[in-house]
């Protein structure tokens, strides 16, 4: 018994270090882009990836906040996760509640479409909605990319959503129809109020892929105007490309909004994500 | 008699309800996802360079084109190395990592964070610190072989490391993400059956190995599958990282077909390519997860 605690506490503490080095793997490349950062253009090349920066150089940031056209970019972002995600969250549960909740003709065969549309590549999709985007005039504005991040989030917003609709105990809206409340307002009243959790795991679950786009907003904008945060990096990386100090400062600005949510969101970050994950 | 016209009525009421609902999503995805899909199948059967109107309809001759190309083909067999690169590195490391922090509980939280990070970049960015990171002038590795005296390592500059440089990376980015979906597969596992098994004398190890590992493979089957898909799909960090280069070396189904249509502007061939893709990627979902089922009935 007690030979076979010991050898339960050596197997932990070599797990311990494992997981200690694959703590360096995931941290080290953030920490390379942070502290490069804060580098002058000579210093990176004169020093090398590995030194430390010698003073905290700020000019790489000032000249990016200070930068018009980052803001725009910025703005236009925050736009479309905005008005994406109302679409998305009020799209999903109008869909989730029959699906979930009623009886019909058609209703497997509606479930079905969804999932199986959970893995259609974008790809095969580009060109006709590149085409649909040039003949409704909406190419090349930020419009064009929300109905397109909504189509494409839907399938596992609905799946996610159904599910979690179907643990809502059935009492509570009989009672309501017992009140005399008709569907529609049950919706309103009784199901949405009720489906917050879900909702709030989804929003952040489609957030972070939303503020991420990059496909569609290359191939649907062209304009700096036009273009969200994804694109300005592109962009930076045009102008700046031999700039490693410059791009990873650009870099760092791009993930802070995600940092910082995540510190105040963590745990229900974390939660969001596996409810995303469960869609097998 | 009256009952049941009553009821009819309110099963044609439902049906109603229900189609006012779903309308807004049917709509959404009939004209961003099956409508495109068809559009595609039909226009891999045109030459057309996506701008003018006149589209000619040039019979199988894309088709013939993308089963004889060998850049296609190229493409084709990178994915399915990042495909099984990715099943072989990714799932075990994820099972490992998320089997640590459901036994280490809240001590190890500084851990899930630090884990998580990768998951919070898009991949642009992630294609980007990678570039520079492992660059042959300013980046890790060179800096690293210095220090021991050696000289620049070029990773991604090297035709025969570039896509196995670029599936380290595609490793970085997602193996949290299959480590939050297999914490998710353990959280679903109730506290009772570990104190149960403790009870009956079972160490901790004991209990992972022959309770909650088994209790696991469904999460682990569609994780598979999601991992195939992706692998297969795979686009933003390739294209920002190496653009498919050096050669075709890391080209892959998505850059390929993205090339064909949105640079050189051959958007029939590029729908070929990507309608190609579709087949391919629906098969070997569907073969998978055959597979898989399969195996679940022994």
């Amino acid at each position: 018994m007690v030979h076979n605690k010991k050898k339960v506490k050596i197997g932990w503490i070599i797990a311990v270090i494992v997981a200690t080095f694959w703590l360096l793997v995931a941290f080290v490349p953030f920490m390379f882009m942070v502290l490069t950062g804060f580098k002058e253009k000579l210093e990176v090349i004169m020093g090398g990836a590995l030194a430390f920066p010698k003073g905290f150089y700020l000019e790489n940031y000032k000249t990016i906040i200070t930068d018009v056209k980052f803001w725009v970019y910025f703005r236009n972002s925050v736009i479309v996760l905005l008005l994406s995600l109302l679409f998305l969250l009020l799209f999903s549960a109008f869909a989730a509640y029959p699906l979930s909740r009623f009886k019909f003709k058609g209703r497997n065969f509606i479930y079905m479409l969804v999932v199986a549309s959970m893995s259609i590549p974008i790809h095969v999709t580009m060109i006709p909605v590149f085409q649909l985007a040039i003949k409704t005039h909406l190419y090349d504005t930020i419009w064009v990319l929300i109905p397109v991040a909504v189509a494409f989030a839907l399938p596992i917003s609905v799946f996610i959503l159904t599910g979690f609709m179907e643990g809502i105990p059935r009492e509570l809206e009989e009672a309501a129809d017992i009140d005399g409340c008709g569907r529609y307002r049950r919706f309103f009243e009784v199901i949405l109020p009720l489906s917050t959790p879900g909702l709030s795991t989804l929003a952040i679950y489609n957030g972070v892929n939303i503020w991420n786009e990059f496909i569609f907003a290359f191939t649907l904008t062209q304009s700096d105007g036009n273009r969200t945060l994804p694109l300005a990096l592109w962009n930076y990386q045009g102008q700046y490309s031999s700039n490693t100090a410059m791009i990873m400062a650009c870099l760092t600005l791009s993930v802070l909004p995600m940092i910082i949510m995540f510190a105040i969101l963590q745990d229900k970050l974390v939660k969001g994500m596996m409810a995303g994950a469960v869609k097998g | 008699m009256k009952n049941k016209s009553m009821a009819d009525r309110r099963s044609r009421d439902t049906a109603i309800c229900a189609v006012v609902f779903l309308l807004p999503v049917l709509l959404l995805m009939a004209i961003f996802l099956f409508y495109p899909i068809v559009q595609t199948f039909i226009n891999s059967f045109t030459q057309w360079n996506g701008i003018s109107a006149d589209k000619v309809f040039n019979g199988w001759s894309n088709w013939n084109k993308l089963v004889h190309d060998p850049k296609f083909w190229q493409a084709f067999l990178n994915n399915v190395k990042i495909m099984v690169l990715s099943l072989v590195i990714q799932m075990p490391i994820g099972i490992l990592l998320a089997t640590f922090l459901d036994t280490g509980g809240r001590k190890f939280n500084l851990y899930k964070i630090v884990w998580f990070l990768p998951l919070l970049m898009s991949s642009v960015a992630v294609g980007y610190l990678f570039r520079y990171f492992l660059a042959t002038k300013d980046g890790i590795f060179t800096g690293l072989s210095k220090l021991f005296g050696g000289g620049a390592v070029d990773l991604l500059g090297n035709q025969k490391t570039a896509l196995y440089a670029v599936i380290l990376v595609i490793c970085w980015q997602f193996i949290p993400f299959y480590m939050v979906y297999y914490m998710a597969g353990y959280s679903s596992i109730s506290e009772d059956l570990y104190e149960a098994a403790a009870i009956d004398g079972a160490t901790r190890s004991q209990y992972i190995r022959s309770i909650a590992l088994p209790m696991l493979v469904p999460t682990i089957k569609s994780a598979i599958i999601m991992s195939v898909v992706g692998s297969l799909k795979y686009f933003d960090l390739v294209y920002v990282m190496t653009n498919g280069g050096p050669g075709t070396s890391t080209e892959l189904m998505a850059t390929y077909m993205y090339k064909n249509s949105f640079v050189t502007y051959n958007m029939g061939y590029g729908s070929a390519i990507a309608a190609g893709m579709f087949i391919l990627i629906t098969a070997i979902a569907a073969l998978i997860m055959k597979v898989l089922n399969r195996g679940g009935d022994d």
